[in-house]
Parts: structure tokens; C-alpha cells; sequence
């Protein structure tokens, strides 16, 4: 008996330097936000205690608040799928090559060495009215004056693709790598072409890191502040902007929290749905 | 003797039974203890305590203030000057009111507005004027102007000024046209696509009031401002949110016109961009300042303003951020580059600036932020 408590108290002395830092860390620290959400911010910037649904009936009510929730979740849909449509076959290549995997993995790794910041600018010389992209076509002569590339949805969208790509290659890669390459031949030798081989069965048992890659880049996105200010245009911002306008530019922390929450709250949706159907371990599995 | 001797005798005695394990091992303690207060980390652990935090605007600005004051200073007392920025007032204020008293310092704060919102957030601290012998160089205007936000008082030392004028791509607009436009060409529908624009609302504010010909320190028709705020947020390519991107932004011509802080247009200038500047009428000027924050190391700080307001530091500092110094041409002779930067008064009255009153614009503020913001995104 004692031995069974023992047992069953070891995986809590375990987990407990985590969850400590993670209740300090995190937990405390939202719990604060919420109670910052109930406060007003006075006309000189300072904060007044107290139990008001001010700033949640604004964020409810207000349009404005729920057109750039829909724009930023249509944007981090948007992304979402172009990263799966280009980091599918990028994942199911690596994990089906012979040899080279390790050298493969290395370099989906390295954007990751450089800041997201430096990266996200990078566009700037590629996409600028005297970027690479308008140089070379205009010393081609394919134009005469440079297009206006950049400051626009397409690169606000370009650039999160380019950040949370690898995200979706290495979810995908993980679950593809775990598929058993016979079965796709002993669907073939069944009479499918390669082609079907795939839909039928590489593609369905490969969706659980499918979503989890997805369920990543939607996060992600619909949480980037950085993306929208430098490479978006006046109306390109996202929800994570308010947010960073209520609490630095307004100085009004109480509403910069209860909208915060509200990003909070529809992400945790999303991720308890995700939940309910493909459970979390196919997340850890991916991170992993 | 030496402490390895110490250590030796006591040694011994714990050998012979003198002393019993628990003292010996608690005065091995208490010596590592002694060891650690008085030797080299100690002293690295007192020294702290002579360092202060400098934040400013970043770029070029700060490349100055480095190079030419902060650098000589350290040299000269040995108080380290640890320097941090910031893209705009708003940012560093929320920054302050998330610290700690005494985490920041000292601020190259812009505008007698963000000065006056610090005092009733009750940030300010006293300087003692007498450890800053050199503020009495100083244009009495910029500092009159502090002394009646707190009280007859300073918690700040004023160090520059300048102007938000318009900068323009001389290749794409003409000086005539300049002339004849001023503020309204940030509404010129030939440019769309072409303009820039600061994401600062009293800036948006301001050049609307010029554009819809009210007074910026006075606008009556608050429907024409928000009107012109979106007329030009509908001809824009982007709104721009540091020096570094205003810069950046000119120099790659990705926009042809902005409004733009005079000291960076001069910086474009001097790396020879054909970039042309102009303040319109009643164009915003402002002046900043040095802003000791409560609960500062008050001595090491009125140390660091009274060695930048020393010509030699002020004239270096300005010359290199384009910035004409906060001395009085009047007392001090500022050399040959100064009177050529723009927005320079030789006379020292600097009647020719129009600066926001702090009172209309703060009391604004909570309103008039918000109401930009949305404009800002499409509303």
C-alpha cells in the first residue's frame, strides 16, 4: 500500500518544479489580466480598482472590435491553409527520402536560427519598390516602373507563411514518418495507383499531424502582432494589434485585458475543439 | 598571516578535538561569508549603484548620445550610462508604469505633454538645480515652460528641439509645389500610394487641423479632423512607427511624401538622398527633454544632465542628431553646423515655433488616441 502511494505521488515530484513555474508564471499572471479587465483607466493614464463590466461590454458590443477579430482569424485561416498546401508535399518528401533526412531536417531548422523579426523585414529588400524582386524585372525589362509589392493582406499573409511553415512541415513529417510504407504498396498491389494509394490511405492516417500543424499555425497567427506591423498597410492590423495599442499607446491596461482575454478565449476554443477530436498527444507528438 | 595559515591553525584545532565539527565547519562559513563582502565582487555589486539607465529614440539619435556624451562621461566620472530606446512616448510611459521605482532613469522625452502626464501619474522627481551649473545656458523659454507644469521645479532638463515639418521626394514633387500645397499635399490624390504618415494621433491630429485650416492648439470642427485623417489614411501606403522606418521608408522611395522629424530628413540629406523639408505654417514644433524619473540615483543623474548640457557635449550630441541644441545662441557660441539644421532659431526666442499646449492635448488624449486608432484601421 505504501508503495502504491509512493508510486502514485512520483509522477506529481516530478511534475511539480513545473506546474510551480507554470502557476508563477502563467497562471498568476493571467489571473492578474483578468482582474485588470474589470478596472477603468482614469483620464491621466493611471488605473482604478474596482468590479466594472465597462470594458467587456465595449469589447462585446463594439463592431470594430469583432470585424478585426473575424479579419484576424480569416487571415490566420488563410495562412494556415497555404502553409498545409505547401508544407505537405515539402514534409511527405523528407520523410520519404532515402539518406538525406538528417541534412533535410537541419535546413527546415534554420530559418529558426535567425530572429522572426530580422526575417519578417527581410521581405522589405525582397518585395521593396527597390527590392531584388522589382530589380531583377525591371533590369529584365519584364517592367518599366517598380510594382508596389509590399504594405498589403498578401504580405502580411506571405509573411507569416514564412514563419510558421516549418511548424506545419515538422507536425506533418512526424506523422507521415510514422505511416508503414507497405501499406501503401499493399494498396497498390490491391489494384490502386500510386496516386490513390495515397488518398486512400498516406493521406487519412497522416490528418492528426495535419491538424496539429494546423492548429499550431492558426494559433500563431492569429496571435502575431509583429507580421501586420511591418509588412501590412493602414487597415492591415490584426486582433494582437489592439491589444498592443489599448495597453502602450492608450496606456489603457483595463481594456488591453479584457481584450487579450478575448483572443485568449477564442484560441482555447479552438484548441479544446481540436482536443475533442484529435486529442492533445498528437500535438506533444509533433513538438517532440 | 595569510589566510591559508588561518585556515591551517584551524584546521589543526578541529584535528586535535579544539574545536568540535559544527564550529569548524560554521567558521569555514562565516569566512567564505567575509571573503565574499570585502573582495572583488563585492566591490562589482557596489558599483551598481553608479550606473544609470538612458532611454531615448534609437538611430541615429542614439548613436550621438553614445558617442558623444554618454562614453566621455563614463570616462570622465566612471558612472556607467546603460542606453535603451523606445519608438514612441506611449510606449516608454506604459513601459515605466509596469516597473519598478528606480528600473529607469533618465528619458529623451519629447514634448512638454509627456512631461505634464509623468507629473500627474506622480513620476516626477526634484532636480537640484545647483549640481546643473550649466542649465543656466540654457533658452529660459524651454525651461519656463517645465517650471510651470511642476510647480516652479524641474524633473527635467530641456536639451533640444525641432520640428515635425514635411519631407518629400524633390525627383516627384517640386519645392514649388511644396510651397504652394504645404500641408495639403498629404492629401494630393496624384500621390496615392506615395504617402506616408506618422502612427502618432497628435501628429495625425495636428497636420489635420493644417489641413482643414484650423488651429492645431484649437480645433473646433472635430468631424473635418477625422474626415482629413481618413483621406489621408485612404491615399497611404503605410503608417510608419520609428525614425529607422521613416528613413528607411524615404531613402527606398517607397513613399514620396511624410510628415517627418526635421534632424532625420537632414540626416537623409547629408547621405545625399535629394530629400526636401519644409514647415508649413504653424507646422508642430516641439522641444525635448531630459526627464529624471522618481526614485532615480538623483546626484549621478544631475551629474549626467549638467555634462550634456556642457557645450562641448550639447554641440557634439546635436551635430550629430540633426537636432538644434536647448543652449541659448545668445550665451553660447554653437559653432558652424548648428545654425544650418532646420527648424535652428538664432535668436533664441523661438517665437517662429508653434509647440501643443499641454493641456489641450492631454486632456484630449484618452479620447482622441482611441478614436485614431480605429480611423487608423479603416473605421
Amino acid at each position: 500500500m505504501a508503495r502504491e502511494t509512493r508510486e502514485a505521488r512520483q509522477p506529481w515530484l516530478l511534475l511539480a518544479p513545473a506546474l510551480t513555474t507554470i502557476f508563477f508564471l502563467l497562471v498568476v499572471p493571467v489571473l492578474f489580466v483578468v482582474v485588470y479587465s474589470f478596472w477603468l483607466r482614469t483620464a491621466n493614464g493611471s488605473d482604478q480598482p474596482g468590479f466594472y463590466m465597462t470594458n467587456w461590454a465595449e469589447v462585446v458590443t463594439d463592431p470594430f472590435y469583432r470585424d478585426i477579430l473575424f479579419n484576424t482569424l480569416k487571415i490566420a485561416a488563410v495562412t494556415t491553409f497555404l502553409c498545409a498546401l505547401l508544407g505537405y508535399p515539402t514534409a511527405y518528401f523528407i520523410a520519404r527520402s532515402r539518406g538525406n533526412k538528417a541534412m533535410l531536417l537541419m535546413l527546415l531548422m534554420l530559418p529558426f536560427w535567425i530572429s522572426y523579426i530580422i526575417r519578417t523585414m527581410s521581405w522589405i529588400n525582397i518585395l521593396g519598390v527597390s527590392g531584388a524582386l522589382n530589380s531583377l524585372l525591371l533590369s529584365l525589362g519584364v517592367i518599366e516602373t517598380p510594382l508596389q509589392l509590399l504594405y498589403n493582406e498578401a504580405t502580411v499573409v506571405l509573411g507569416l507563411v514564412h514563419f510558421l511553415l516549418p511548424f506545419m512541415v515538422l507536425n506533418i513529417y512526424v506523422s507521415v514518418e510514422g505511416i508503414d510504407e507497405t501499406l501503401e504498396d499493399a494498396a497498390c498491389s490491391l489494384g490502386s495507383t500510386r496516386w490513390q494509394s495515397f488518398l486512400e490511405v498516406t493521406l487519412p492516417l497522416s490528418l492528426p499531424g495535419l491538424a496539429a500543424g494546423g492548429l499550431l499555425c492558426f494559433v500563431l497567427a492569429a496571435g502575431t502582432y509583429i507580421t501586420p506591423l511591418v509588412l501590412g498597410g493602414p487597415t492591415d492590423a490584426m486582433f494582437a494589434n489592439l491589444v498592443f495599442e489599448a495597453i502602450i499607446t492608450q496606456l489603457d491596461w483595463p481594456l488591453g485585458s479584457a481584450l487579450s482575454l478575448v483572443l485568449v478565449a477564442v484560441l482555447g476554443a479552438l484548441v479544446f475543439i481540436y482536443n475533442r477530436f484529435f486529442g492533445m498527444a498528437q500535438l506533444m507528438k509533433g513538438l517532440s | 598571516m595569510d589566510n591559508s595559515k588561518r585556515y591551517d591553525r584551524l584546521l589543526d584545532r578541529y584535528k586535535s578535538g579544539d574545536v568540535d565539527r559544527r564550529s569548524f565547519l560554521g567558521l569555514i562559513g562565516a569566512a567564505g561569508l567575509a571573503y565574499g563582502v570585502s573582495t572583488p565582487f563585492a566591490k562589482n555589486a557596489l558599483s551598481a549603484v553608479k550606473e544609470v539607465r538612458f532611454d531615448g529614440w534609437g538611430g541615429v539619435v542614439s548613436e550621438a548620445f553614445r558617442k558623444h556624451a554618454f562614453d566621455p562621461f563614463t570616462k570622465a566620472t566612471g558612472v556607467n550610462v546603460v542606453d535603451g530606446t523606445f519608438g514612441s512616448g506611449d510606449e516608454y510611459i506604459s513601459r515605466v508604469k509596469a516597473s519598478q521605482n528606480g528600473e529607469y532613469n533618465i528619458a529623451h522625452l519629447s514634448g512638454v505633454f509627456d512631461y505634464a502626464r509623468y507629473h500627474e501619474l506622480g513620476l516626477t522627481s526634484t532636480l537640484n538645480e545647483d549640481n546643473i551649473p550649466n542649465l543656466k545656458n540654457v533658452i529660459p523659454k524651454l525651461v519656463d515652460v517645465f517650471r510651470g507644469v511642476t510647480d516652479g521645479k524641474l524633473s527635467c532638463v530641456p536639451f533640444d528641439y525641432g520640428t515635425t515639418g514635411i519631407a518629400y521626394n524633390r525627383k516627384h514633387i517640386s519645392d514649388e509645389e511644396m510651397q504652394e500645397k504645404g500641408a495639403s499635399i498629404l492629401l494630393d490624390e496624384r500621390l496615392k500610394g506615395k504617402i506616408g504618415g506618422w502612427s502618432d494621433w497628435r501628429t495625425r491630429i495636428w497636420y489635420a487641423a493644417l489641413q482643414t485650416g484650423q488651429d492645431p492648439n484649437n480645433a473646433t470642427d472635430m468631424d473635418a479632423i477625422w474626415g482629413a485623417i481618413r483621406t489621408h489614411r485612404d491615399l497611404l501606403l503605410k503608417y510608419w512607427g520609428s525614425g529607422a522606418e521613416l528613413m528607411s521608408l524615404l531613402a527606398e522611395e517607397e513613399i514620396y511624401v511624410t510628415e517627418a522629424w526635421s534632424g532625420r530628413v537632414f540626416a537623409l540629406q547629408e547621405q545625399g538622398h535629394d530629400i526636401g523639408y519644409m514647415d508649413p505654417p504653424n507646422g508642430f514644433g516641439w522641444q525635448e527633454c531630459l526627464f529624471v524619473l522618481k526614485g532615480s540615483p538623483m546626484e549621478e543623474c544631475e551629474q549626467l544632465l549638467n555634462f550634456m548640457l556642457s557645450s562641448e557635449a550639447s554641440i557634439a550630441v546635436a551635430e550629430g542628431q540633426n537636432y538644434p541644441p536647448a543652449l541659448d545662441p545668445a550665451k553660447v557660441d554653437l559653432g558652424k553646423k548648428i545654425p544650418t539644421l532646420p527648424a535652428f532659431d538664432p535668436t533664441g526666442t523661438l517665437s517662429g515655433l508653434t509647440f501643443a499646449k499641454s493641456d489641450y492635448w492631454n486632456g484630449n488624449q484618452q479620447a482622441w488616441s482611441k478614436e485614431f486608432g480605429r480611423i487608423q484601421k479603416g473605421y
